[in-house]
């Protein structure tokens, strides 16, 4: 039980009920789908950019608490940021849930850290992926859908 | 029905089953998950195996073990009796006439394969139509629509109501003279519906379509007669069934299967090989190329004599009380909104909280050792009808019991706690 109220702590229980920055947006500049076929989660992601800096993102879809926070959580965490930045926020946030240990200093990813207890739940570590994955392919220009398979 | 004295019918005794005894026989229900006593209710997804089932295949492999149809010798003519005297028990547990028209496979999936490839190979033309419901697994929509593609046909699909049921209507309307081949499930996987198969088939053939009954879920619920369906095919998955995966048959008619060509081509299933020409063994030898799943087939073996010892008709008994049970004690809560309600329904109980993803749901069940499915089920399409993603279900076997229905329960009290 206390490895699942890791998994299901406050900030993600919220942000899986009132996702932030749910809403489409008809002015993105970069805009990806991505889906997990295994459990038929399914979003959107839309980036509006400004130079190199993320102006602008939002999200759009319908999935489980894990991935909806996950979505929510990285669209307030990347406003603002730099391409690069952004880059090594993805990269950072991936490498905690899938390859880091528990021991790892992760307090500069922030409230992003609320998704660390994910990492053993293997089965949900796409759900808290899916997003991220989708917004590396905005960012360089996939056009394809991002599947989690 | 928790009946308390033994009744007679027809001269049967119908003593309800010893459920404690049966759960003895499957090893796997005494162990824990997180630490908890597993429950398992993803019966749908694959059912558990009891002690015969796996010793059969182990006094197999440890004593008969060669391949079959080839030797001279002791240990393949034993392999061969083992698995031809599996395919007369086939065809007597789904009341087939001619043993030759039990075709062993890997399971349902590739029964449908084959009968798309071999059989809509040959028949259907540019403009024909195959008719598949709503309610299919996907296995019961793709390998038509691979063929569909090839042949230049369509497939078509009949609509189901609000309860999850074939409109019958409008399923007869959809059959016409282009329709060549009608492809329905006994039960639904997704939501318990136990179709009409014996009215859907009549309705089919006499519009001079050929039928196939997909049997994945029937055959460890209901008892199965497809010369009473009429059916021209029928798939069994042994998986399903207290059996090893990989494993399967498909029935179809004789006439039908002797003027099919093969599906693949290999060791077995041919009379006589030469670069001019090669002259194909007769069915069901014709559809089994290359060394078979001979342990797979003394499972499915035993599988059955473990069905037939039990008896479907308790079996169901039992299955239905527990739907029923959960029915009422799950979807008698407020939170839950069941999706499949069917009039004629098999112990499948596929559900939806408001406001909490199925797979949060699974993921709290399995702190609790509580094994469910969540998501889709491999029918997309019967999700989009009810516009959902996906669904909790929970599929009952034999073994299960009204104690962990109530498990089930509190497993859900537990959800509300965290999600609530």
């Amino acid at each position: 039980m206390s490895e699942l109220r890791e998994l299901y702590q406050e900030l993600v229980l919220d942000h899986g009920k009132h996702p932030r920055n749910f809403h489409g947006m008809e002015d993105a500049d970069r805009q990806s789908v991505g889906y997990n076929p295994l459990c038929g989660d399914k979003l959107t992601l839309y980036l509006k950019l400004e130079g190199d800096t993320v102006k602008d993102v939002s999200f759009q879809g319908a999935g489980c608490a894990i991935s909806t926070a996950s979505a929510s959580l990285l669209t307030e965490t990347l406003k603002g940021r730099t391409r690069a930045e952004v880059d090594q926020v993805i990269r950072e946030f991936i490498h905690m849930l899938t390859e880091g240990s528990p021991d790892d200093d992760v307090e500069h990813l922030g409230k992003l850290v609320v998704f660390q207890g994910v990492r053993e739940f293997p089965v949900r570590v796409k759900c808290a992926t899916l997003a991220w994955r989708t917004l590396e392919a905005a960012l360089h220009g996939q056009d394809e859908p991002v599947t989690t398979e | 029905m928790q009946a308390d004295q033994p009744t007679m019918d027809h001269g049967v005794e119908t003593t309800p089953l010893d459920i404690a005894r049966i759960r003895r026989e499957f090893p796997i229900l005494r162990r824990k998950v997180h630490g908890k006593p597993l429950v398992y209710l993803d019966n749908a997804a694959t059912t558990q195996r009891p002690h015969d089932v796996v010793e059969g295949i182990a006094r197999y492999s440890f004593r008969d073990n060669a391949n079959v149809h080839r030797g001279v010798h002791e240990l393949s003519q034993t392999a061969t009796a083992h698995y031809e005297g599996v395919r007369e028990k086939v065809r007597d547990f789904v009341g087939a006439e001619k043993t030759e028209e039990i075709v062993y496979v890997r399971g349902t999936t590739e029964a449908i394969n084959l009968v798309a490839a071999s059989y809509g190979g040959r028949h259907l033309n540019e403009g024909d139509e195959v008719l598949v419901t709503q309610l299919e697994h996907h296995s019961n929509i793709v390998p038509w629509q691979l063929i569909c593609e090839s042949r230049g046909a369509k497939l078509v699909a009949a609509p189901i109501n609000d309860d999850g049921e074939v409109i019958l209507d409008e399923f007869e309307r959809l059959i016409g003279p282009k329709t060549k081949i009608v492809a329905f499930s006994h039960i639904s996987n997704a939501l318990g519906t136990i179709n009409p198969v014996e009215r859907m088939t009549e309705i089919a053939k006499s519009r001079g379509a050929v039928v196939l009954v997909d049997g994945a879920q029937a055959t460890a619920h209901t008892k199965v007669d497809v010369r009473k369906i009429g059916c021209d095919f029928y798939t069994v998955s042994a998986h399903k069934m207290y059996g090893p995966m990989g494993i399967g048959a498909l029935y179809g008619r004789k006439e039908l299967l002797d003027a099919m060509p093969p599906y693949q081509g290999g060791g077995d299933m041919i009379r006589m090989v030469s670069f001019e020409k090669t002259l194909y063994s007769s069915v069901p030898h014709k559809f089994e190329a290359g060394t078979p799943n001979v342990e797979g087939v003394v499972g499915l073996g035993s599988a059955i004599d473990f069905i037939t010892s039990l008896g479907l008709d308790r079996m169901a008994e039992h299955e239905h009380d527990l739907l029923a049970y959960a029915t009422e004690v799950i979807g008698g809560r407020p939170e839950v909104r069941i999706v499949g309600t069917a009039r004629e329904k098999a112990s499948i109980l596929s559900f939806l909280i408001d406001g909490v993803h199925p797979h949060d749901i699974g993921t709290i069940l399995d702190g609790e050792g509580i094994a469910i499915r969540a998501g889709h089920h491999c029918a997309q399409p019967v999700m989009d009808r009810f516009g959902v993603p996906a669904t909790i279900r929970a599929s009952f076997a034999v073994y299960n019991t009204r104690e962990e229905v109530d498990a089930l329960a509190r497993g859900l009290d537990k959800v509300m706690e965290i999600f609530g």
